[in-house]
């Protein structure tokens, strides 16, 4: 009758949560203490001021089944900071990555590949050229994978912002 | 008019109408103590372990309903705390508790006892705060009594730096809360409620399984209403004891790993399982794939993340246990139910052909039987404590409650050396009770050191150790699971307890006979001090019945199984 045996049900999924809360001491460490101590997995996280309000949004991105993410939603929302949860159904995801690669490798190359993730040269230096590229998170992940065979010098990964469509 | 800090913490308490406060004092919470120094509108009780003021402060606000509140100093003071916010986060008891800090400007500084307080206390508390500015220090109080004592209840830390206690500023206590982010649910759903109305109707085997909820919001009697009233069966948890009276017939008994044949057997068989504030507890379900198997399930609850955590739900309803009951009971009225009545004969047939028991015997006491008799000779004039162990649970299946918060016990997080120091906070809450407190020989030494508190302050606390020599639940494991290594459980080396309770100033008592038994328990009731009665007790008892670790609550082992 009951169905309690779904509670071993594990198919993943992937998920964008954003969470509205107030901007007040300690409330980053809060949400992120509520991942560790449960045992749930952060893939990606941004914080930024909402503007013209006392609030901060934060982007989440993370994996479970579907109890986890139900528990997840649940338990951010009893976190007396939290305003608001939004499970994301139908969003438009972005990310931004910076890529360094030293000065010697192809800048042609380099040139129409980013263009092709909606990137650009950002800098250059008489040792590197710095690259950015905004564009959906499996885009950005692709992207940095065939930047490595120009042997960058230093990636790094924004993290994901989101809005319902 | 401006005001120190330290000012403000008392003032904001007598706004609060606060009347006991536990604590233990320190260099970084000096300013706070000088001005309860000056005040007279509560009392300070002075614990010996900043543990055990958390523990009282537990015991009272559990035993009265009220928010109970507790001031520790800074550094060690506060990690001496840290044990009492779990449990009573565990347990959703309402408590504030304050704590010094160094000052601000040497805060991050690794200063003299300095601890990042809310750090440590953030997972085991519902909110804490760090005050920055003196300005805040009203606001964040008061919010800090609403947040506690609404809502799923909580215990929620104030750390308070040295220097905010000893500046001046304006103080106005707020009249109100206004926390956008915090609106707990206190009205239910009327559709919810509708259709789990219409799907117990139709069910022909409903259970109210009643849980430590219940006590906290105050909803015991609506809950006996709503049981007789449809005539359905009830099982209680460990924290929901109390809530129907031991002897009402609708009453099952407790359920769970320890609990009674005939509820365990309910939880099995029911096809609708409504569940009143109880959370599912690993201990309560057994195998959880193999919980009320056959049953939907109607959870009522006030937290919305206790719904569907570990079971899938049918019917949910976020509310006030109390006014969710009020309104099933409303709704009730208007509209026809089966009849249950076979169902509960079947259960009523359990119970008594499979009661809870034990083999008493005449050369030795039995740990069960000094519970069964406080029950038979104090009975409803007791409010009892324990701490943890097989004592705890014998005294959950045996002693006859018969209200709600008659029963002071550590439920989630099992802390021994709750006992003594719970029993304080019980005794001083409710002058007109005798404060039991059932504890163990192991359990007993962990907060010893209050019978120089209940002393001081005459509370008349009667601690009853039922000694086994052993760390006996631990003991019934290795017996039962790891077959008979008794790796350090063995309790034969133990302390003159008479002597030792003598030597704090309290009453001592060692008994080995039943008659001894009654004597001393009638003394210590009527000498109206703290006492403590060492019962020497059979040293190899195991609490039955019992569900296995990892098995289902019908695959119990009864009584009649054991070789004993
Ligand atoms: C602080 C703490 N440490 C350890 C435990 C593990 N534990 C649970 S019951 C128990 C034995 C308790 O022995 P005793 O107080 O003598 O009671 P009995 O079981 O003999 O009635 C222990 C060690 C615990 N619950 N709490």
């Amino acid at each position: 009758m009951n169905n309690f045996n779904h509670y071993y049900d594990s198919e993943t999924t992937r998920q964008v949560i954003s969470v509205i809360v107030i901007n007040e001491h300690n409330v980053l460490s809060r949400i992120v203490g509520l991942f560790s101590a449960r045992g749930y997995n952060i893939d990606s996280l941004t914080v930024a001021p909402m503007s013209g309000t006392e609030y901060s949004r934060m982007t989440i991105v993370t994996t479970g089944d579907k109890r986890v993410i139900d528990q997840i939603v649940k338990q951010l929302n009893k976190l007396i900071p939290v305003l608001r949860v939004n499970e994301h159904k139908n969003v438009i995801e972005k990310e931004t990555v910076l890529i360094k690669i030293p000065i010697e490798q192809p800048l042609s190359d380099i040139e129409v590949i980013a263009r092709a993730y909606n990137g650009h040269i950002q800098n250059v230096t008489e040792d590197a050229i710095v690259i950015s590229a905004t564009d959906e998170p499996h885009r950005i992940a692709n992207f940095t994978n065939i930047m490595n065979k120009f042997k960058p010098l230093e990636v790094v990964r924004s993290g994901v912002v989101a809005m319902e469509r | 008019m401006r005001i120190t800090g330290a000012k403000m913490v008392t003032e904001s308490l007598k706004e609060e109408g606060v009347e006991v406060v536990f604590g233990y004092p320190g260099g970084a919470i000096m300013n706070v103590y000088d001005e309860i120094y000056k005040q007279s509108f509560f009392q300070h009780i002075l614990t010996r372990h900043e543990q055990a003021a958390i523990h009282a402060a537990e015991g009272y606000a559990k035993s009265t309903g009220e928010v109970g509140v507790a001031i520790v100093t800074s550094g060690p003071g506060f990690t001496n705390a840290v044990t009492g916010l779990a449990d009573a986060y565990m347990d959703s008891i309402p408590l504030v508790v304050i704590s010094g800090q160094v000052p601000t400007t040497i805060i991050g500084t690794d200063g003299f006892q300095e601890i990042d307080a809310v750090g440590i206390s953030r997972p085991c508390t519902k909110h804490n705060y760090l005050v920055n500015k003196i300005e805040d220090l009203p606001r964040i109080i008061k919010e800090a009594f609403h947040i506690a004592a609404t809502g799923r209840p909580g215990p929620v830390h104030v750390d308070i730096p040295k220097d905010i206690t000893a500046e001046l500023a304006n103080f106005e206590y707020p009249k109100e809360v206004n926390i956008p982010t915090y609106k707990p649910t206190v009205k239910y759903n009327k559709r919810q409620l509708k259709k789990a109305m219409d799907a117990i109707s139709k069910a022909k085997k409903p259970l109210l399984y009643v849980g430590g909820g219940a006590i906290l919001a105050n909803c015991a009697y609506e809950i006996r209403e709503l049981a007789e009233k449809l005539n359905i069966p009830v099982v209680e948890t460990l924290m929901a004891r109390g809530v129907m009276g031991h002897d009402h017939e609708l009453l099952m008994g407790m359920l769970g790993m320890h609990g009674e044949f005939a509820a365990n057997m309910a939880a099995h068989d029911t096809d609708l399982l409504i569940s009143l504030g109880a959370r599912f507890d690993d201990r309560v379900t057994g195998r959880l794939d193999e919980f009320a198997k056959k049953a939907k399930v109607i959870h009522v609850d006030i937290d919305p993340a206790s719904i569907s955590k570990l079971v899938d739900t049918n019917f949910p309803i976020v509310g006030d246990l109390k006014v969710t009951v009020q309104g099933m009971i409303d709704s009730a009225s208007e509209m026809e139910f089966n009849d249950y009545s076979n169902w509960v004969s079947l259960l009523r047939d359990y119970r008594e052909k499979e009661p809870l028991r034990y083999n008493d015997s005449d050369s030795v006491i039995k740990p069960q039987w000094p519970i069964e008799r406080v029950g038979q000779l104090l009975g409803e004039n007791a409010i009892i404590s324990t701490d943890v162990g097989q004592h705890q649970m014998w005294t959950a299946q045996f002693y006859p409650f018969s209200y709600p918060r008659q029963w002071n016990t550590s439920g989630g997080l099992g802390t021994m050396g709750f006992g003594l120091p719970g029993a304080m906070g019980v005794a001083r809450g409710n002058k007109d009770k005798v404060s039991i407190n059932f504890t163990g020989d192991g359990s007993i030494l962990m907060n010893i050191q209050e019978l120089m508190t209940c002393v001081e302050y005459n509370l008349p606390v009667i601690n009853i150790i039922l000694n086994n020599n052993y760390l006996g639940m631990v003991r019934q494991w290795q017996t039962l699971f790891y077959e008979n290594r008794i790796s350090e459980t063995d309790l034969s080396v133990q302390p003159d307890f008479k002597m030792l309770v003598e030597s704090f100033g309290g009453i001592g008592y060692r008994v080995t006979t039943k008659e001894e038994f009654d004597t001393a328990l009638n003394d210590a009731v009527e000498k109206k001090k703290p006492a403590m009665i060492e019962v020497i007790v059979a040293r190899d008892e195991i609490v039955l019945p019992m569900v296995p670790n990892g098995h289902a609550l019908n695959e119990m082992t009864l009584l009649g199984d054991s070789n004993e």
